[in-house]
């Protein structure tokens, strides 16, 4: 009886390791496939200011759970939401400074056209040549701020995107605190 | 004929005695005409003319950008003295690509062709027309008709929307009283245009006479007048087109998916003008109106007028109003400046008495759900508002924001005062503009990526080059060696 107990419990536990076994080499996932999605989500401009290389590093340490939800600044609280909703997690809002989408704008009395800008783009935003005006393609900037720190006149800044009548929409109200 | 139940809706004071019975009357040629480039949904116009250009009434001088868009045209004969930025006639205020037309006083027409048969057309052809004219909604969504047209072809049903459900509004009133026999000529063109089978012309119970004279205005034609109960909002196309045919359109739809077009008697009025006449929509039918408003009149306005010029024109203010809208006092627009134009979606032009607007402090909700039982959509407006004030937009998505039809029937009767339909406003608004930045993520992702790929492709084109220069140059140091070593072995 004991036997029986023995050989049907260690015919069982090696039935299942192999199998296991099996399962671990066939279908085997090649990294985590949580870091692709999550990069599919961020900008893609590599731009750093989060403090990690680029957004796949970024992605990485989103999935790690070793950075907040609201670590990427030109994606702002919308990118922070999508986020939050992808990882399961609360978004603690708060402390995001969303100064509404920027974009980088050329004062066109102190660039010099050193060029330094527009080769440092990461999404090809900015167009020049050496010794001429740059100027900036307002659908393509991502407002990662890469411009702004080589520009060696400070030439380059961020601006919020003006406002126009196809971008405009009431405010939201505001109720007094009786309501 | 059998008319269908709507669920919800609201019974504001009409106050249409005012002007309902003030015939339309032309307002004096007005010496500055700013003209819009958008007055429609869709893209703005692009000018086709100059400063300094002399143009002729109903000659083009914007023309569509693409296919949702619309053509604009000199309202009268001038010069052309600015191509720049206007005010708009928009809550925001903000200016608008616009051209300053000054009138040279002539009000000289350029030349137009009509058609004597105009409903011998082919169905192509009224559309074409109907874009070239520049006519769009004038109920005021200005939807580009002819875009409209084409979209709807061979519909089971048109409804002409005779509605005007909003208070103090009679410009579609006086049309139809003064205009019905060309209104049902128009009405004939666009079911052409579409292949329609049933021609129903909503007309609500508070406009009688409109009635009558419609109904002998389409005696011995397909067109049927059908009289509807006077509610608000029964103008609005959704729910215009459950009451005359009990059909529903589905969330997020139109209504050509179950068959059915909708237009403005104000449009057929615009059509039949283009299409026999040739004339381009240069001018509309307003109804001035409002407790501080002197005489509130319905005057057909030519498309850039100044606002100031019609209030002038009703004998100014009998005392000072403290809100300007455009539009119907529910669904219009604010307004400040009277410097604004009127444009081809302008209904009316309301200046209203602190008395008329009931304007006070919001309260907490009490969830009585008043505002659930006027809701003529079927939404609740109390728990779509608590979730946007949450900033939980996707909750209220999912109680059906997006079918909200901003009717402001809700934030009519609530008893506590709480701008409801704003709230609705600020979230579609908010996640529209969510959905711009996603568009524009993905779009400068894949500049990204391109980028990425280039200097990619340079290094690797580089590394060929260089490798190539090397094997070259190693090919012909072999060489030389050789022939050296040749050399060498010849001269032993």
């Amino acid at each position: 009886m004991l036997f029986a107990a023995i050989i049907s419990l260690t015919l069982l536990g090696t039935a299942l390791g192999l199998l296991l076994g099996v399962a671990a080499r066939y279908l085997k996932v090649e990294g985590n496939p949580l870091v692709a999605e999550i990069e599919q989500l961020l900008p893609g401009s590599q731009c750093g200011q989060c403090g990690y290389p680029g957004c796949t590093g970024a992605a990485q340490a989103l999935a790690d759970g070793g950075a907040a939800v609201t670590l990427c600044p030109p994606g702002g609280i919308a990118l922070a939401q999508a986020l939050a909703a992808k990882l399961g997690v609360d978004a603690d809002l708060s402390g995001v400074e969303d100064k509404g989408p920027m974009i980088a704008e050329v004062k066109e009395e102190i660039c010099i056209g050193c060029t330094r800008c527009f080769k440092i783009c990461p999404t090809d935003a900015i167009m020049g040549a050496a010794q001429q005006i740059h100027v900036v393609f307002r659908e393509a900037c991502t407002a990662c701020g890469k411009c702004v720190d080589v520009c060696p006149t400070e030439s380059v800044t961020l601006q919020p995107i003006p406002v126009t009548l196809q971008s405009w929409y009431w405010n939201k109200p505001i109720l007094g605190s009786a309501a | 004929m059998k008319l269908f139940d709507l669920k919800g809706g609201v019974h504001p004071e009409g106050k249409k005695n005012l002007s309902a019975e003030r015939r339309i009357r032309a307002l004096p040629l007005p010496k500055k005409l700013y003209v819009p480039m958008q007055q429609h949904i869709g893209a703005p116009a692009a000018p086709v003319v100059n400063v300094g250009d002399h143009v002729f009434k109903g000659q083009l001088i914007a023309s569509a950008q693409g296919n949702v868009s619309a053509a604009v045209h000199a309202p009268t004969s001038g010069a052309i003295t600015a191509l720049g930025d206007h005010v708009a006639p928009h809550p925001s205020g903000l200016p608008v690509p616009t051209i300053t037309l000054e009138s040279d006083g002539k009000d000289e027409w350029c030349a137009i062709q009509g058609c004597e048969q105009p409903l011998e057309l082919a169905a192509e052809e009224i559309a074409a027309r109907v874009g070239a004219a520049g006519i769009v909604g004038l109920g005021g969504a200005t939807f580009p008709s002819a875009l409209k047209l084409n979209v709807s072809r061979g519909v089971q049903t048109l409804i002409m929307n005779g509605g005007e459900c909003e208070p103090y509004l009679t410009c579609d009133d006086r049309i139809m009283r003064e205009r019905a026999v060309e209104i049902v000529e128009g009405i004939l063109l666009i079911a052409r245009a579409v292949d329609a089978k049933k021609i129903l012309v909503g007309i609500e119970d508070n406009k009688p006479e409109a009635i009558e004279a419609m109904q002998a205005a389409a005696q011995g034609t397909a067109v049927k007048v059908v009289t509807m109960p006077s509610m608000y909002p029964m103008g609005s196309e959704k729910q215009i087109i459950q009451v005359l045919t009990g059909l529903e359109v589905p969330a997020g739809g139109r209504p050509a998916d179950i068959g059915v077009l909708v237009h403005n008697v104000a449009t057929a009025f615009a059509v039949q003008q283009a299409i026999r006449y040739g004339k381009p929509l240069i001018s509309r039918i307003v109804t001035v109106s409002g407790g501080a408003i002197k005489t509130a009149c319905n005057v057909e306005a030519l498309v850039g007028t100044p606002v100031q010029e019609l209030i002038d024109f009703a004998d100014g203010y009998v005392q000072p109003a403290s809100r300007l809208v455009l539009g119907g006092p529910m669904m219009g627009q604010q307004f400040t400046n009277t410097n604004v134009p009127v444009v081809k979606g302008s209904s009316g032009v309301l200046a209203l008495m602190t008395t008329e607007i009931g304007q006070s402090e919001a309260s907490p909700c009490i969830r009585c759900s008043t505002c659930v039982r006027a809701c003529p959509v079927g939404l609740l407006p109390l728990e779509m508002a608590a979730h946007i004030r949450a900033a939980d937009l996707t909750g209220a998505v999912a109680l059906g924001l997006k079918d909200c039809i901003a009717c402001g029937s809700c934030s009519y009767v609530c008893p506590a005062h709480i701008p409801l339909v704003h709230f609705f406003n600020y979230a579609k608004g908010d996640l529209a503009a969510q959905e711009r930045s996603k568009l524009k993520q993905e779009a400068t992702k894949k500049l990204a990526d391109a980028r990425l790929e280039r200097i990619a492709r340079i290094e690797r084109e580089r590394a060929e080059a260089a490798a190539r220069r090397k094997a070259a140059r190693e090919a012909k140091e072999r060489a030389a060696k050789e022939a050296a070593a040749k050399a060498a072995e010849e001269a032993v």
